[in-house]
């Protein structure tokens, strides 16, 4: 058998991926060809990623030099225990994503099929080598055909003016990060003119200008997570994508900005400071604190969801800080168990987001509705789309036994377990913030019952939708793998953590694996069984023990008759659809509650109204406090500019003399 | 696993399944004799929960399998929260199943599936209950979770079994975290078991229910499985509070024989417990809707004060 390594693998699948996409460009609109051959074919070439990156987990790092680029300078790639990880997420989020889409794209919407097999397949392979490249060039150059295809593939429905505007945010903020990503590493490279990582983790800067590199990097990686104040873009360009790319971009993209951070303070920066750790903390929570708060007040099922991701990622980035304070004390087995909770929730939220995103494209297209309002009642007509949905509602609301509950319970051990921090501040807040964690989880839970409630229970607000229909076979598989991967995630953790366990111990020579191995593969237990134990085997079979056993008592000691009747109608007889609790009504609480953080415009009706209407406009203060000022700032910059453009050429060429006359003047 | 753990389990689920609806009337037969009324009798939760059984039941014509599995479920969650709660001896092998993390989880889990099965039927009492379910639920979980996070930084653990264990050793006295940790922890289950100053279980007025709306279309065995596990429900909440803030009486590994004198124990405090209930319920109105809000909120600050208080203090 021809041996094969890993690196060499993973080569393979990228170039696989590249060929996938050029055959779509010659079918450009066999639409048959492209969506029933080429996507399930990327799918596959996922699956074979996925394995290569599990064979690479458990080797030694590897090392390939790709001569391409320009001259001198060709492409540096590595993949080790880190890279290998979010290898593996891309692929298997990325299976599950590629299946569904080979059933979900339709004819004749915006892009030809062909066109946007490309662009898909090069954002796959592009997220690929974001993760493998081992200097500043490749990985600029991957990060940027990333962004790149990502707009195409945002911009698929291009005739719509605010898909477009959604595209253009989207690339600015994008560019605007990678500038800040480009000048962290000239930092790391220390004047040395060398942008290889490996020189970069041979440099030792002075504090200063660590931390200026650790700073740009939380900007430029930021901005692509959607770090608050920087997540403008996200909930304007995910819910614009056509949904597999949205679940790609949720689900996996976002992660890739995670990996750069990750990479960043964890490899190539050789220190780390506390408050690194401390700002990305405090800044995470509120990220994560505001993305929950603005998804349960949504009224569009995308928009929600991306908001949703806002907050994953804002309890990513608080995971990543405190794993940063923890190693910057010397505390490795903390540091270890603070980025197993990161890395653990990185590979849920790809799952579980992406089968969320894949569900709501499933009802776009049953329907033809986003709004929350004018859906409802679809697990009637779309049982595989619901049941497999609420999985990832469950798995998303962080409720056990799935994997969203998996990462939260390490993440608060994390928290809860920091005696003997030498910083007396910090050893007292990081405790009293788990609760604020908590409060995250409780509200993200609110926001998933909204979302699942209102499109998928009650009555259908609108008789059109009595005629949606349910997923088809390409789609429920790709569901079904990913639901799947949420419960076998959570159901099995201690066999993930030691995946996760190569990664630790080569970033930080330290990994649970042990003490996995000491309490066995049933029990979940970080430290030790008297201190914190989770067995989610044996909790989700001690309920469903219950239930069942409740179910068959039941059933023979009573009976199981039963009859159907219309609902309890209080006495009013003419109850409509239209009476249930509307998205609006649901979210109405915390819209009162967290009225300051909201920018709230409210038309009210007045009693003299012909024809009343109530509206409620939710709005993010950011937008107006700092993002219009700085485009009006840029206007007005632009329009002075502008003074110098007459559009006479005796103009311009008095402008041109007159440079020449101060050229000379310097030269002199 | 030993023997003795084995049955301090078994005994410890029986008990709460037993108990919890005696419980439950002990608590209404209070809130009568305390309202001048001569009340059910003890019994009735008992009569209640047979009636249910025996009827069948209807279903409302839109509903949904999820709608007739919630019940189930909701009563598989209870059952396994009375079984980890540490009420008799701390010598249970289930424990290692799940910690006081994962214990809200369970109530969460139980939570979630009820508001869905409310929003399932599509009439507008039941979206309504659950909004507010919800509304409860995302500001008590918290605060109970930091509730139980004060006991775990006191016993450097979440396992329910070593944090009982390590305040049950601790020397007599008021520690000012655990003080502030049960005002709210009191706060909390008022609003979780839907008690009056949050809801009152015995009204049917359409602005102020909570409980009684989420489960409106309930009807025959399904409303009977959940309004026993919403008495194992009670039953957990008091039997966590009195682990953790009068953790004295219950039998540990080493002596297996302190189990016979565990369940007195038990009892006594319950019972004592369940006529204070019913004295605050008295003693309090029903609040208002949205001031239930402020009220968790300030539950939510006193549990993280008492956090703050250990980690200050260090008592």
């Amino acid at each position: 058998m021809l041996s094969l390594l890993p690196i060499d693998g993973v080569l393979a699948v990228i170039a696989a991926w590249l060929s996938i996409g050029i055959c779509g460009v010659f079918a450009l609109r066999r639409f048959a060809f492209v969506s029933r051959v080429l996507f399930p074919a990327g799918g596959l070439v996922c699956l074979a990623l996925a394995l290569f990156a599990l064979q690479a987990l458990f080797q030694s790092p590897q090392v390939a030099v790709l001569p391409l680029g320009l001259p001198g300078l060709p492409f540096h790639l590595r993949l080790d225990a880190l890279a290998a990880f979010f290898l593996l997420v891309i692929g298997g989020a990325g299976a599950g994503v590629s299946i569904f889409a080979a059933g979900y794209f339709r004819q004749g919407e915006g892009t030809p099929p062909g066109l946007l097999c490309l662009e898909y397949h090069v954002f796959l392979a592009s997220m690929a080598m974001v993760v493998l490249a081992d200097d500043a060039y490749a990985f600029m150059v991957a990060w940027e055909t990333m962004a790149l295809s990502s707009f195409f593939l945002v911009t698929a429905n291009h005739k719509v003016p605010e898909i477009r505007d959604a595209g253009f945010l989207y690339l600015l903020v994008a560019h605007v990060g990678a500038i800040a990503i480009l000048l962290c590493f000239g930092v790391l490279q220390a004047n040395t003119g060398d942008y290889t990582f490996a020189n970069m983790r041979a440099q030792s800067l002075t504090p200063f200008w660590a931390s200026a590199a650790f700073l740009l990097a939380l900007f430029g990686f930021g901005a692509k997570a959607g770090i608050f104040p920087l997540h403008v873009w996200l909930p304007e360009a995910h819910p614009a994508a056509p949904s597999p790319v949205s679940a790609l971009m949720s689900g996996v993209m976002l992660k890739t900005a995670v990996y750069g951070m990750v990479r960043v303070s964890f490899d190539l920066l050789h220190l780390q400071l506390w408050w690194w750790g401390a700002l990305l903390l405090a800044v995470g929570l509120a990220t994560a604190l505001f993305g929950v708060v603005f998804a349960t007040v949504q009224s569009d099922m995308k928009r929600l969801l991306a908001y949703s991701s806002i907050e994953n990622i804002g309890l990513l980035f608080a995971a990543i800080g405190l794993a940063v304070i923890f190693n910057a004390y010397g505390m490795r087995a903390l540091s270890a168990l603070a980025l197993t909770a990161c890395l653990f929730h990185v590979a849920s939220h790809a799952l579980f987001k992406s089968l969320l995103f894949v569900g709501t494209g499933m009802v776009l297209h049953a329907t033809g509705q986003r709004n929350l309002g004018r859906l409802g009642g679809l697990v009637r007509f779309m049982p595989w789309v619901a049941w497999l949905v609420l999985i990832g509602v469950l798995a998303s609301s962080g409720l056990p036994p799935l994997s969203g509950f998996a990462s939260e319970w390490l993440l608060l051990q994390t928290f809860l377990f920091t005696p003997g921090l030498p910083h007396p501040f910090l050893n007292m807040v990081i405790p009293v913030l788990a609760a604020a964690v908590a409060l995250i989880a409780a509200l993200a839970g609110y926001a998933m019952v909204k979302f699942f409630g209102v499109v998928f229970l009650g009555q259908p607000r609108e008789e059109t939708l009595r005629e949606a229909h349910d997923a088809g076979w390409l789609e429920r598989i790709g569901m079904l793998w990913l639901a799947a991967g949420c419960v076998v995630l959570g159901l099995l953790p201690t066999q993930f953590i030691v995946l996760i366990d190569r990664v630790t111990i080569d970033l930080l020579g330290w990994g649970l694996g042990r003490q996995v191995a000491q309490t066995g593969w049933l029990i979940l237990a970080p430290f030790s069984v008297e201190r914190a134990s989770f067995s989610p085997l044996l909790f989700f079979g001690g309920v469903l023990f219950c239930s069942v056993l409740a179910f068959l008592l039941v059933r023979a000691i009573y009976h199981g008759h039963m009859r159907r009747a219309p609902p309890w109608d209080c006495g009013f007889a003419w109850q409509t659809a239209r009476m249930q609790d509307t998205a609006e009504g649901f979210g109405q609480p915390i819209r009162q509650i967290f009225e300051p953080l909201l920018r709230l415009e409210r038309h009210l009706p007045t009693a003299a109204d012909r024809e009343p209407r109530y509206r409620v406009v939710v709005g993010d203060h950011s937008w107006f406090r700092l993002y219009l000022p700085i485009a009006h700032g840029v206007e007005f910059l632009a329009r002075q500019v502008g003074r110098l453009q007459r559009g006479r050429i005796s103009i311009y060429l008095l402008y041109s003399f007159l440079t020449l006359l101060f050229m000379l003047f310097l030269v002199r | 696993m030993t023997l003795s753990g084995l049955l301090s389990q078994c005994l410890a689920l029986v008990l709460a399944l037993v108990l919890a609806p005696l419980l439950t009337g002990w608590v209404n037969q209070w809130r009568a004799w305390l309202q001048n009324r001569s009340g059910p009798g003890l019994l009735q939760p008992y009569r209640m929960l047979h009636k249910l059984f025996n009827k069948e039941s209807v279903l409302a014509e839109s509903a949904s399998p999820f709608f007739r599995a919630a019940p189930y479920i909701i009563f598989g969650c209870m059952t396994l929260a009375c079984a980890i709660i540490p009420m008799l001896s701390t010598d249970l092998p289930l424990s290692i199943a799940a910690d006081a993390i994962a214990l809200v989880g369970l109530f969460a889990v139980a939570r979630v599936f009820l508001s869905l099965a409310a929003m399932d039927i599509g009439t507008s009492f039941g979206s309504l209950g659950a909004r507010r379910e919800m509304l409860v639920g995302f500001l008590a979980e918290p605060a109970l979770l930091a509730v139980l996070f004060t006991a775990s930084l006191i016993a450097n653990s979440t396992a329910l079994t070593t944090i009982v264990t390590s305040l049950a050793h601790r020397e007599f006295a008021i520690y000012p975290s655990l003080a502030f940790a049960g005002i709210a922890f009191t706060f909390v289950s008022f609003a979780e078991n839907a008690r009056v100053p949050v809801d009152n279980p015995a009204t049917h007025l359409e602005l102020t229910m909570i409980h009684e709306a989420l489960i409106l279309e309930y009807s025959g065995r399904h409303l009977a499985l959940i309004e026993w596990a919403a008495s194992l429900k009670l039953f957990a909440y008091s039997c966590i509070g009195l682990a953790i803030f009068f953790p004295w009486g219950i039998a540990e590994a080493e002596a297996p024989l302190a189990l016979i004198f565990a369940i007195p124990a038990l009892v006594s405090k319950l019972a004592i417990g369940g006529f204070l209930l019913a004295l605050i319920e008295t003693l309090s109105a029903k609040m208002r809707i949205f001031r239930v809000p402020e009220f968790l909120a300030s539950a939510f600050m006193l549990a993280v004060i008492g956090m703050l208080v250990h980690l200050l203090l260090g008592v």
